[in-house]
């Protein structure tokens, strides 16, 4: 597991996992997709608008995923002070802000139909609001910080900061009664949903998991390279002009 | 142990009161906001009064943090920062001292200002009261989270919009108790100690929580 | 039954806009990093 943490050694073991990791997502998603469309039921009083249910459930989830993924790698960040760990930070943010979205649109796609609203300002829509928001605040951070090693750093702090909403969202609807629907797959007891439609969930999740594990290695690899291109830029700048080479000592 | 602390505040008490220190801009951005809106919404005394608490509440949010990113700025700049990061008093109580002296010099006098202005958007005197509590109660807790955006940014060139935009989503709770709380006062279902105390919970786990963030992010700038 | 295939049609729409922009902005700044990474490394040898 060590070796991994070695930036060349995980851009060679990144290099052989991506294709699998795409290859199996793209395989779950043309599953998930077949069965969602041509084998799960209608629901009995939603119709056919519950196909919008195996979008926007496993949206939900990885963006909520997403950020403990962060979480994880802004401990790494703040702990170990390790470079991969500031770069599996910086790769997270932009992918969970769009997973956030596509569960908010869809939700929205979904509300419209069946609430007869596009938005409420209940508990649960507003603390997944709050979540897309933190992920906007994260890449303004990034982008605002030059110094990436210090960059990490704020990152890691503003993330363990905003981990208090992951809870927030998760119990929202069982806190508050509200026009959100409460959970039904992960839930003591048992899930209360049935078989034929839980499955197309579940596969549809699984191709949204490893799409979000593909999409983060091929992310995480970019940033070593950028990072790479970056330090070999001040190098080369410090050949010319010896003004620059205190930079490069950083 | 407490006298350097005591120190600090007298010095931060003493800066914000010399020319170019900026204190009372606070109130006067307060007192801008709440006067504007009802430009934007028409002079309908029925419909301010009913949304004054929230009117007040989101005035009082954007001057408390116009404020902030000023909070470590300054001292980023000529160095005194670093003098704290390095001297025995820990970081956290300096952290600490310095949002009790800005709450101090922007939240309380905008408290106070918050009841006058209310009586101008036609407020009744059980939900000035309310509003009034309100405030008291969760200024804290937005001082001392916008401590920890302003920790982030401090030294940045562009650091003011940045750090409304970390602190701003994490203000939520904050805001929706405190409405929930002054509009409370005012009759209602829920009873007023209900959001009130909730209210209170937020500020006091900021106070227990967000110096040693701020004090993290401000470490974080070095090294 | 009301006909919900519009907002099925926009909610998948949506979603694979999204997925494909994140994936061809990942795949395109990859294929730019290569480039300019390949451009230092002849760069170094001619020297």
């Amino acid at each position: 597991m060590l070796k991994y943490a070695n930036p060349t050694n995980f851009l060679a073991l990144a290099a052989r996992l991506i294709p699998w990791l795409a290859g199996a997502a793209a395989l779950a998603l043309a599953v998930g997709l077949y069965l969602t469309f041509f084998v799960a039921p209608d629901d009995y009083q939603q119709g056919a608008s519950v196909k919008i249910m195996y979008l926007h459930v496993p949206a939900a989830w990885l963006g909520m995923m997403c950020y403990m993924v962060m979480t994880s790698a802004a401990l790494g960040t703040l702990v170990w002070r390790h470079p991969l760990a500031d770069a599996a930070q910086k790769a997270a943010a932009p992918l969970g802000a769009a997973f956030t979205l596509v569960c908010l649109v869809t939700g929205s796609m979904w509300g419209k139909p069946m609430w007869g609203t596009w938005w409420v300002w209940d508990a649960r829509l507003t603390s997944v609001l709050v979540l897309f928001l933190i992920y906007l605040g994260l890449i303004g951070l990034w982008q605002t910080i030059e110094e990436p090693a210090q960059a990490a750093r704020a990152a890691a702090i503003l993330t363990l900061v905003g981990v208090v909403n992951i809870p927030i969202i998760k119990f929202s609807v069982d806190w508050w009664n509200t026009l959100h629907q409460s959970a039904s797959v992960f839930r003591l007891g048992g899930p209360t949903i049935a078989p034929s439609m839980l499955w197309p969930l579940l596969i549809m999740a699984l191709g949204f998991t490893l799409l979000f594990f593909a999409l983060h290695l091929m992310a995480i690899r970019n940033e070593i390279l950028s990072r790479r291109l970056r330090r070999l830029s001040i190098t080369a700048a410090a050949a010319e002009d010896p003004e620059v080479a205190g930079e490069a000592a950083l | 142990m407490s006298s350097p602390l005591l120190a600090l505040f007298g010095r931060e008490l003493r800066i914000a009161r010399s020319v170019g220190g900026g204190g009372a801009m606070g109130v006067v951005f307060f007192l801008i906001l709440v006067s504007l809106t009802p430009f934007a919404i028409g002079p309908d005394l029925n419909l301010l009064s009913r949304i004054g608490p929230a009117i007040l509440w989101i005035a009082a949010l954007l001057s408390t943090l116009l404020g902030l990113d000023r909070l470590f700025q300054a001292d980023a700049d000529d160095g005194s920062l670093d003098l704290f990061v390095m001297s025995s008093t820990p970081l956290e109580l300096v952290v600490l001292t310095k949002c009790a002296a800005h709450w101090t010099l922007t939240a309380l006098p905008l408290i106070a200002a918050a009841p006058l202005l209310g009586l101008t958007l036609g407020m009744e005197p059980a939900a000035l009261a309310g509003v009034a509590a309100s405030l008291l109660a969760g200024t804290p807790a937005l001082t001392l989270l916008g401590a920890i955006g302003a920790g982030l940014t401090a030294g940045l060139r562009r650091g003011g919009l940045l750090m409304a935009v970390l602190i701003l989503p994490l203000t939520t709770p904050v805001l929706i108790f405190g409405v929930a709380s002054a509009s409370a006062a005012s009759g209602g279902t829920v009873p007023f100690h209900t959001p009130f105390l909730i209210l209170c919970g937020l500020s006091l786990m900021a106070v227990a929580g967000a110096p040693f963030a701020a004090a993290a992010a401000l470490r974080a700038r070095e090294a | 039954m009301k006909d919900y295939t519009f907002y099925i049609a926009a909610a998948y729409g949506f979603a694979a806009l999204v997925v494909v922009t994140v994936i061809a902005k990942i795949m395109l700044d990859y294929r730019a990093l290569r480039q300019k990474l390949t451009r230092f490394d002849n760069k170094e040898r001619n020297r």
